[in-house]
């Protein structure tokens, strides 16, 4: 999970790029895997497109789609719990 | 109102145009994360959860309804149609985007506004009582004390960067408005008991967040013509002294607690003492010059009673209780100081839609010679409503959504963002808010309960002020669920106090109940004509603590 530089965005990293939805995200499911996913994100960071990126802990929804396990990052896959007409939650 | 002169103007226009570079810099990977971020947030851009936002300074709160207008502006067309009113009378944008912004800015320089020094270790815009001016207590508007201070703070190149950033609030009434003993300095315009003169009584190491601290006299009559030499002298103390090895401990109250009163006290005045005083003194005329922009406005001769107003107090129940709740005594007969409540039932504290901005920019024009005030506890205030256009302006605001009657009473709750919006926070606030005040929606129950200030804050950084709410709730993490601390006897005025700790944390779902159970206590045990905050430092916390149920913590 990450900041999209230009738009401030929460974003995800999938297979091949920074993606807006989390059911996109890439899941590790190993060390070895996070570490992986954590160099990729460093290489974005340094080529300026995101910042601020971190692993997120997540179990797995019913429909395949990685839930965060804490709700500080529930509420970023979503947005303000309080405009429910904002955020990511509006586009779904 | 203050109005910027050519250096102003040419000041805001260059640094504008430099953010703009220092974006495209950004953007084109000339500046790096590490490099741009110091950059950014002296521009009062922050990254939040969601998306960036943009924090505007509201220097001591005063707005004119053009400005107001503008605001609007920015929130559709940069924003999404709203900003949020904070607790240091700014207002924040949370969604604006990094490209955007320099456009932002250039607007906001075009209404003699800016976001300078609204971030960072420096000295923060410079907030005052919200009646500034129009108060019938008032000894003196604190406003061209403020606007001194501001001019003399901006880009101060001693106080770019501080051990951390500093806040001071100015009141001109000897009734704290505005949360004084909670800045790093806090100042009350005064008479001196023997010469009449006016002067300034001067507070140190106020301050909330993770160690809450009122702030301690340091002096108790300083001259007019010594302000901006000993705030010169405190701050350059402060500077060469406050810790930069801890972050937790940088500011002047923990400097001021470890190092005791006394101490400061002495090392300022030594300090003052050997300053070349005179040459840092702002100069007569320039003292006089920013207090005519403050001159009062062109007030009709009117009759103290206004017969209209009473036919309509007699007439309309809910005109009445509006005035009786929202209405300031004046200094000025015939008129009125009005607060109109951004706290609506259910609604998000401080929070304004564009729609109601432009409203209220109206409302301003046409009942208050084009001026607005925010106020420190997220409210919007027509200074200088006639009591004959009393009716017509609750009519207009009736209309437009905005004539909640709740100030000072238990709906009408100070809240930060919190993790709704923040990237700091442990908790969200604003769902807090919007549920205890649903509990007591009833006009009714609340006039009956009375004044009762509760203020809520997502994380322990205090922008809710929750440790000087008569009740605080402070959102935490436990076990990976959110918490909520609450604190009574908070008390952010003249007889400042910070509220101690009824019991263990909450659950969100429980704290409306809480409160309630709170409020029935103090109901079963108030005497006369007293307030929350009264009954509570007669009977004391333990006859409050029944109200935690173990269930709920």
């Amino acid at each position: 999970m990450a900041n999209d530089l230009l738009d401030g965005d929460v974003v995800f990293l999938g297979p091949s790029k920074w993606e807006l939805s989390h059911r996109k995200a890439q899941i590790a499911h190993s060390v070895a895997e996070a570490e992986a996913l954590q160099a990729r994100a460093a290489i974005s960071f340094k080529a300026n497109i995101i910042v601020d990126p971190y692993l997120v802990q997540v179990t797995m929804g019913a429909e395949g789609e990685p839930i965060p396990v804490h709700y500080r990052e529930r509420m970023r896959t979503l947005g303000p719990t309080t405009r429910l007409d904002l955020g990511k939650q509006a586009e779904a | 109102m203050y109005r910027y002169d050519e250096f102003d103007r040419t000041f805001v226009k260059e640094r504008v145009a430099e953010f703009r570079s220092q974006v495209e810099r950004r953007l084109d990977g000339s500046l790096s994360d590490d490099e741009f971020r110091p950059l950014r947030l002296m521009n009062g851009l922050y990254l939040q959860l969601h998306a960036y936002m943009l924090r505007v300074a509201i220097p001591y709160g005063t707005l004119s309804a053009r400005q107001m207008r503008q605001l609007a502006m920015i929130a559709d067309q940069w924003d999404k149609g709203y900003g949020h009113f904070t607790t240091r009378q700014n207002i924040q944008y949370n969604w604006p985007k990094l490209s955007d912004v320099p456009a932002i800015l250039d607007a906001l320089a075009e209404v003699e506004m800016h976001a300078i020094q609204t971030s960072g270790n420096c000295i923060r815009n410079v907030t005052a009582d919200q009646f500034a001016g129009v108060a019938f207590d008032e000894v003196e508007d604190p406003r061209p004390t403020a606007e001194l201070i501001r001019q003399w703070s901006s880009l101060h190149p001693e106080f770019t960067f501080l051990p951390r950033k500093f806040k001071i609030a100015v009141t001109g009434a000897a009734h704290d408005r505005a949360a004084i003993k909670a800045h790093d300095i806090g100042l009350r315009v005064l008479r001196h008991p023997d010469t009449q003169a006016i002067g300034y009584e001067v507070s140190v190491g106020g301050g909330l967040g993770r160690t809450p601290l009122i702030g301690k006299i340091i002096r108790a009559f300083l001259p007019r013509q010594d302000l901006l030499p000993y705030l010169e002298a405190l701050m350059r103390v402060y500077n060469s002294e406050g810790r930069r090895d801890n972050k937790y401990k940088a500011r002047v109250k923990i400097l001021v607690h470890e190092t005791g009163i006394e101490e400061i006290r002495k090392a300022v005045e030594e300090e003052f003492a050997v300053m070349d005083g005179p040459s840092i003194a702002a100069d007569l005329k320039e003292v006089e010059r920013i207090a005519a922009y403050f001159a009062p406005p062109a007030y009709e001769t009117l009759p103290a009673a206004s017969t209209s107003l009473q036919a309509a107090l007699e007439s309309n129940a809910i005109f009445a209780r509006f005035v009786e709740t929202n209405s300031f005594k004046h200094k000025v007969p015939g008129y009125r100081a009005i607060t109109v409540s951004l706290k609506p039932i259910g609604g998000a504290p401080g929070d304004a839609t564009s729609d109601e901005m432009r409203a209220l920019a109206d409302a301003a024009d046409q009942f208050s010679f084009g001026e607005l005030r925010v106020t420190h506890l997220q409210n919007i205030v027509l200074p200088y409503v006639k009591d004959d256009d009393l009716f017509a302006l609750w009519s207009f605001l009736t209309d437009h959504g905005l004539a909640t009657a709740n100030i000072g009473l238990i709906t009408d709750i100070v809240a930060c963002p919190g993790m709704d919006y923040c990237a700091l926070a442990t908790a969200r606030s604003i769902p807090i808010a919007q549920a205890i005040a649903t509990k007591f929606a009833d006009p009714d129950r609340q006039k009956l309960i009375g004044e009762l200030g509760i203020k809520i804050s997502g994380c322990i950084n205090a922008c809710g002020h929750h440790h000087i709410g008569h009740i605080g709730i402070l959102g935490l993490e436990k076990s990976g669920e959110e918490s909520y601390q609450i604190t009574l006897g908070g008390d952010a005025t003249e007889t400042a106090s910070i509220g101690e700790r009824l019991g263990p944390g909450v659950t969100a779902d429980a704290v409306p109940d809480t409160i309630e159970r709170l409020v029935d206590i103090y109901l079963a045990e108030r005497q006369a004509d007293e307030r929350f905050i009264d009954t509570y430092r007669r009977v004391g916390l333990e006859r409050f603590k029944g109200a935690i149920h173990a269930v709920d913590a």
